[in-house]
């Protein structure tokens, strides 16, 4: 097993405030890693993080075993941000034109070889989504948005599969469907870091879990995390009352 | 895979734009393309032609062509076509319709339209500096070369504010573009009098203002705009629809954004002579914003960009020569009404679909 993701004492912050402080974490190669916190706790920092979006005011990152600052293989991550699946964007792209972008990081300047449409086809086809490869990204509902997404990932070969929080706005039936999905691609040996705010999904997928809250308060696997307290205090030990209005 | 293939493949639409229907609609497409790219062609052999009229074997050549525009002439009944310098500025008009549609499809869909409307008052205050530089060195340089070399510095300018602001903030932006016009402004009251320079051409468009050494930057621009657009199209597109997953992907996203507003002060520099600076932001915008309304794909997006900035510049050339009009106000109001056209063509379409679901 080797190091994906290594971070080592970071520490970032936006101006005065910190988002992040002395986080040090590994994810190996294999692991579903569900990354938890409340909201405003620095979990979509820490992925930037993780990726190179930001740069640590201390500490260390590397990818694949390289520091961030020399990682160039960006055809082995796949990355599904917040702001992709959230915004409504119209800008007319089709699923087929969204997935080839996975092809980019390998293509280069040419042309796209046969190869690179095979694995486009095939990608687009493992998510599930083969009849809608010629509708526009925009028309698509939230679940089939997520797999388009999904599948330009695949497409690039990604080893290592980053989602945030890709589940806002899908309803409970197509994200049963799509963590199921998530499922299969785990067990064929991706790794994939996953933030959701649900913690009961996580738990019931992940092999393991970092919990923060601008620390690091618990990384291990999922069955330790479920005994500890580490959940009550990352969100405040008294726990947070959620009122139902109606 | 319960939301996947079966309920989903069921509701794709099975209007126009499924097999043979999305077949001929290719074909139209590529024909609309075809046609545009010939006449765009056709419009740089003219500009060579003209340079080289004093050469043996174009003489003749240049000789049919003008025979050819009398004949135009006498058909339409117009006074136009038998003039070389009409042709060159319909030969600016038909590229600027092909290169600001090609650039605008990435602004308009990075939501920086704002940029093109900047830089096309920075280039006027490069206009007021060439001006200023020719009146009182006596050089006789083209105009809009130095329009051109300012356009470029402001590009640059710009694109160092927004990542400084770390997001395309329009505060920074709209004080450069109100800022530079300021400049040219003051530039130009300070050279008054010194030079016969029709200004007001440069600020609304006239198909007069086109010089023959204009017209061949234009040419040239357009070359290079094309190439570099077919060159980057890839990674234009995906950083203009997931710049977070482009950075990742490892693409050097700021060379990317450096290079296309560097190519969008290129084609405002060419197209400031017949739109006009106040009104060049329009045709990068209002003929994209028309295909997006219709468009199936990126792709397609481009092509009836390109097929409908050329209907706005050849119907808005034939308002402007038929009624004896601005050029720049013409051209972007048969541009507004082609974007009216097809707002209520894809809302029709659009019924067409929800009558079929």
């Amino acid at each position: 097993m080797s190091a994906i993701v290594d971070l080592d004492g970071v520490t970032f912050a936006y101006g005065d405030t910190v988002a992040v402080r002395d986080v040090s974490l590994t994810v190996e190669a294999g692991d579903f890693l569900g990354l938890v916190g409340p909201n405003g706790s620095g979990k979509t920092t820490l992925l930037h993080l993780m990726l190179g979006l930001h740069e640590a005011d201390e500490g260390s990152v590397e990818l694949f075993g390289r520091p961030i600052e020399e990682f160039d293989d960006g055809g082995r991550i796949g990355y599904v941000s917040q702001k992709a699946t959230s915004r409504g964007g119209a800008m007319p792209v089709t699923v087929r034109e969204c997935v080839t972008m996975g092809r980019f990081a390998h293509a280069g300047r040419g042309r796209l070889s046969k190869a690179d449409r095979a694995a486009v086809a095939e990608a687009i086809e493992t998510v599930g989504i083969g009849g809608l490869a010629d509708r526009l990204v925009s028309e698509l509902s939230g679940g089939q948005k997520q797999r388009a997404y999904i599948a330009r990932a695949l497409a690039s070969d990604a080893d290592l599969l980053a989602l945030d929080e890709p589940t806002v706005g899908v309803d409970a039936e197509s994200r049963d469907a799509f963590y199921a999905l998530l499922d299969e691609l785990s067990d064929g040996g991706i790794t994939i870091i996953l933030i959701e705010h649900d913690i009961g999904v996580v738990t019931d997928r992940a092999d393991r879990i970092a919990c923060i809250n601008t620390e690091l308060y618990h990384h291990g696997d999922t069955e330790s995390f479920v005994e500890s307290d580490a959940l009550a205090e990352a969100y405040g030990a008294t726990g947070q009352v959620v009122h139902h209005h109606h | 895979m319960s939301e996947g293939s079966a309920a989903d493949a069921g509701d794709a639409p099975d209007g126009p734009w499924t097999g043979r229907g999305r077949d001929g609609r290719r074909t139209a497409e590529l024909v609309g393309v075809g046609v545009t790219g010939a006449v765009a062609a056709g419009m740089i052999g003219f500009l060579l032609l003209y340079w080289a009229q004093d050469l043996p074997v174009a003489s003749e050549l240049y000789a049919a062509f003008r025979a050819l525009g009398r004949g135009m002439d006498a058909a339409f009944g117009t006074n136009v076509f038998r003039h070389p310098i009409m042709w060159q500025s319909m030969a600016v008009g038909v590229l600027v319709g092909v290169v600001a549609p090609l650039v605008g499809a990435f602004l308009v869909h990075r939501e920086m339209a704002l940029i093109g409307e900047t830089l096309a008052h920075t280039a006027f205050a490069g206009v007021a500096v060439g001006i200023l530089v020719t009146s009182s060195t006596g050089w006789n340089g083209s105009l809009l070369l130095v329009a051109l070399g300012v356009g470029v510095l402001g590009a640059l300018a710009v694109q160092r504010l927004t990542e400084r602001t770390d997001a395309y903030g329009d505060v920074p932006i709209a004080i450069m573009l109100s800022g530079s016009f300021a400049v040219g402004t003051l530039i130009i009251s300070y050279g008054d009098g010194l030079t016969g320079v029709n200004i007001q051409g440069y600020l609304f468009g006239n198909l007069a203002v086109v010089t023959p050494e204009g017209a061949r930057l234009m040419g040239a621009l357009s070359l290079i705009v094309v190439g570099g657009v077919a060159l980057t199209y890839k990674q234009l597109l995906f950083i203009t629809f997931d710049e977070q997953a482009a950075r990742v992907a490892q693409l050097n996203v700021t060379g990317y954004n450096t290079l296309l507003v560097v190519l969008t002060a290129v084609v405002v520099v060419g197209a400031m002579q017949v739109l006009g600076v106040i009104l060049v932001a329009a045709m990068l915008v209002v003929p994209v914003a028309a295909a997006s309304q219709v468009a199936r794909s990126f792709r397609e997006t481009m092509y009836l960009g390109v097929i409908f900035g050329q209907l706005s510049v050849l119907g808005g050339f034939a308002v402007s020569i038929g009624f004896g009009l601005p050029s720049g106000g013409s051209i972007v109001v048969t541009a507004i009404a082609v974007y009216l056209a097809s707002v209520v063509g894809s809302g029709s379409a659009a019924t067409a679909i929800s009558t079929h679901g």
